[in-house]
C-alpha cells in the first residue's frame, strides 16, 4: 500500500518524506488508546447511571430506558460543546469521546455553532449535518444491508 | 535591482516607517504580548461574525501603522494586503473602509513577506512614496474554512498548529527613519508530495530551505551575514526539519541564529501543539516583536522567510498534495549604511 502510494513520487520527494517523517512527532498511539479506553468507559458508566436512574425512579424497563438515556447523554454533550469544554475533552480523549453517542451530538452542535453567523437556514440548517451526515447515511445504509441479509437468511434460508 | 536569479536588491533602501500588530485573547497570554499595539479580549472583536472581526483587526493594524509612521492616510498611495479567507474578504472589506488603491495578494501564510517585498519593489522603483502592506488571520474564521468546526471534539495530532488571531501592517516609504529593506527573494512553489494538512510545517520546510539557499546564492553571501534568520510559521516539526535540511546542505545555523515566528509567539504551556501558524503569524511577530527588538539594537540584520501552504479544503479532499512557497525579505537597521 505504502509502496503503491510512493510510486507516483519522485526520488527527491521520497527522500524528503523519509527525512521528514524521521523528525515528525508521532501520535502517541498507545497512550491515546489507554486514554480513549478510560474516558470512553467513563462516558458509558455515566450512561449506565442514567439508565438505572430512569428504571429506578420512572416507569421504564431495561429495554425502554435506552432512548431517554441516549437523549440525556446527547443533551449533556451539546451543553458541554456550547460551553466550549467538549473539544478539550476530545483533544485529551480522542476516540474515547468521539465514538460514544456524545461525540455524535458534539459533531452536530459544533457545526451549528460554527455556522450560526450565516443564518438559520443556510448556516445552521445547511451545515448541521456536515460532519454527522455521512455517519447517518452510511449507518442507515449498512443497517439496511444487514437487515436484508438477515431477512434472506431467516425467511428463505430457514436458519 | 535583479541580483542572481530571483532576488531583488533595493539600492534606494526603502524604509519601514511604522508598523503595528493587533492580536486576540490567546495571543495576549502568549510570550510576546507586550509587543502588540492592541489586544482584543474577545475573539469577536465586538462584531457579529468572526470574518468581520478579522476585518476589524486588519483595519486597526493599518490605522495604527499609519499613525505610528507619522503620515496622513491620504499620503498612502497603495495598499498590498491578503489573508487566508476565500476571495480575501477581510482584506478587501478593510480596504473598502480605508479607501486606498488596493492590490490583493494571496500567498497563504507567506502573504506578509510577499506584500513587503512588492511594497519595497514599488517604493524602490519610484512607483510610490508610501505603501501600506499587511496580512491578517483569525483563528475561528480560518479554522472554519480549512478544518473542522472549532468546537468539534476531534483529536489533533502533535504536528497540528494553532492559527494566530492577529493582523500586522507596515508602512514602507522612500525616505525617513527606520529599518531598511535591503533585498527580497521570491520563492518557487515547492511540493514534496506531503498530504497531511495537520502537518503543514513538514510540508513547508523544503520551500523555506529552497528560498533561503536561493537568497544566499543570489546575493553571494554566507548565512552568517545575518544576525537572525527567521521563518514564518514552520512550527516545531517544520523548524527542526528545515534546520536539519539546511545542515545537510552545508548551511549550519544555531538555535539563536535561526528561529521561527510560530514558536516565538506562544508560551510553551499554551496548548498550541506544534506552534502558531496563519498569515497573521509572521505579520504580528515581525511587525511587532522582531522589529521592536531590532530597534532596541539586539540585532542588525534579519532575514524573514515567510512560509505558506497553498492548499485549499477542496484540493485536500481531492487527495492533492500540499504545494508550498516561501518569500524572503532582508531587513537591516543601524548597520551604518
Amino acid at each position: 500500500m505504502a509502496n503503491k502510494k510512493n510510486k507516483k513520487l519522485t526520488p527527491v520527494q521520497q527522500e524528503y518524506q523519509k527525512f521528514q517523517s524521521e523528525r515528525e512527532a508521532k501520535r502517541p498511539v498507545f497512550k491515546n488508546c489507554v486514554k480513549a479506553f478510560f474516558v470512553g468507559g467513563f462516558i458509558c458508566l455515566i450512561g449506565q447511571f442514567i439508565s438505572s436512574f430512569y428504571i429506578y425512579f420512572f416507569d421504564f424497563t431495561e429495554r425502554s430506558a435506552g432512548n431517554p438515556t441516549v437523549a440525556t447523554l446527547i443533551f449533556i454533550s451539546m451543553l458541554l460543546t456550547g460551553l466550549g469544554v467538549y473539544d478539550r475533552i476530545g483533544q485529551f480523549a480522542g476516540a474515547g469521546s468521539a465514538v460514544p453517542v456524545t461525540g455524535f451530538g458534539n459533531s452536530v452542535v459544533s457545526a451549528c455553532i460554527e455556522h450560526r453567523t450565516e443564518g438559520f437556514v443556510l448556516g445552521v440548517g445547511g451545515n448541521m449535518f456536515k460532519l454527522a451526515g455521512s455517519v447517518i447515511l452510511f449507518g442507515v445504509f449498512s443497517a439496511f444491508v444487514i437487515a436484508t441479509v438477515k431477512t434472506i437468511l431467516i425467511q428463505w434460508g430457514g436458519l | 535591482m535583479l541580483k542572481g536569479h530571483r532576488t531583488w536588491e533595493f539600492e534606494n533602501k526603502p524604509v519601514i516607517l511604522g508598523t503595528a500588530a493587533v492580536g486576540g485573547p490567546f495571543e495576549a497570554q502568549g510570550k510576546i504580548a507586550d509587543d502588540f499595539d492592541f489586544l482584543h479580549a474577545d475573539l469577536w472583536a465586538e462584531q457579529d461574525s468572526y470574518e468581520k472581526a478579522q476585518t476589524v483587526l486588519f483595519e486597526e493594524s493599518c490605522n495604527k501603522a499609519i499613525e505610528k509612521a507619522g503620515v496622513r492616510k491620504e499620503d498612502i498611495q497603495f495598499i498590498l494586503a491578503g489573508d487566508l479567507i476565500n476571495q480575501l474578504t477581510p482584506s478587501t472589506f478593510a480596504c473598502r473602509t480605508l479607501g486606498m488603491p488596493y492590490l490583493g495578494l494571496f500567498g497563504a501564510c507567506s502573504t506578509s513577506m510577499e506584500g513587503l517585498a512588492l511594497s519595497a519593489f514599488l517604493v524602490n522603483g519610484k512607483g510610490a512614496k508610501y505603501v501600506l502592506t499587511g496580512s491578517s488571520s483569525h483563528n475561528a474564521a480560518n479554522e472554519k474554512q480549512f478544518r473542522y468546526p472549532t468546537e468539534y471534539g476531534g483529536q489533533k495530532p502533535p504536528t497540528a498548529q494553532w492559527t494566530v488571531t492577529g493582523a500586522g501592517s507596515a508602512v514602507v516609504a522612500s525616505v525617513g527613519e527606520g529599518p531598511q529593506i535591503t533585498s527580497a527573494t521570491i520563492g518557487r512553489v515547492v511540493d514534496m508530495g506531503l498530504t497531511d494538512p495537520f502537518n503543514m510545517g513538514g510540508a513547508m520546510a523544503p520551500a523555506a530551505v529552497d528560498t533561503i539557499e536561493a537568497h544566499l546564492r543570489d546575493r553571494q553571501i554566507d548565512a552568517s551575514y545575518y544576525d537572525l534568520i527567521v521563518t514564518g510559521d514552520l512550527g516545531r516539526i517544520g523548524y527542526t526539519v528545515a534546520r536539519d535540511l539546511l545542515e545537510k546542505h552545508g548551511v549550519s545555523l544555531s538555535e539563536q541564529h535561526f528561529q521561527d515566528c510560530g514558536l516565538l509567539i506562544y508560551k510553551d504551556d499554551q496548548p498550541v501543539l506544534a506552534g502558531g501558524s496563519g498569515s497573521g503569524c509572521s505579520a504580528v511577530v515581525v511587525y511587532g516583536h522582531l522589529l521592536n527588538r531590532m530597534k532596541k539594537g539586539e540585532f542588525k540584520k534579519m532575514l524573514v522567510v515567510a512560509t505558506g501552504a497553498l492548499l485549499s479544503p477542496l484540493s485536500f479532499q481531492q487527495k492533492e498534495s500540499i504545494p508550498c512557497i516561501a518569500h524572503a525579505v532582508s531587513i537591516e537597521y543601524g548597520g551604518g549604511s
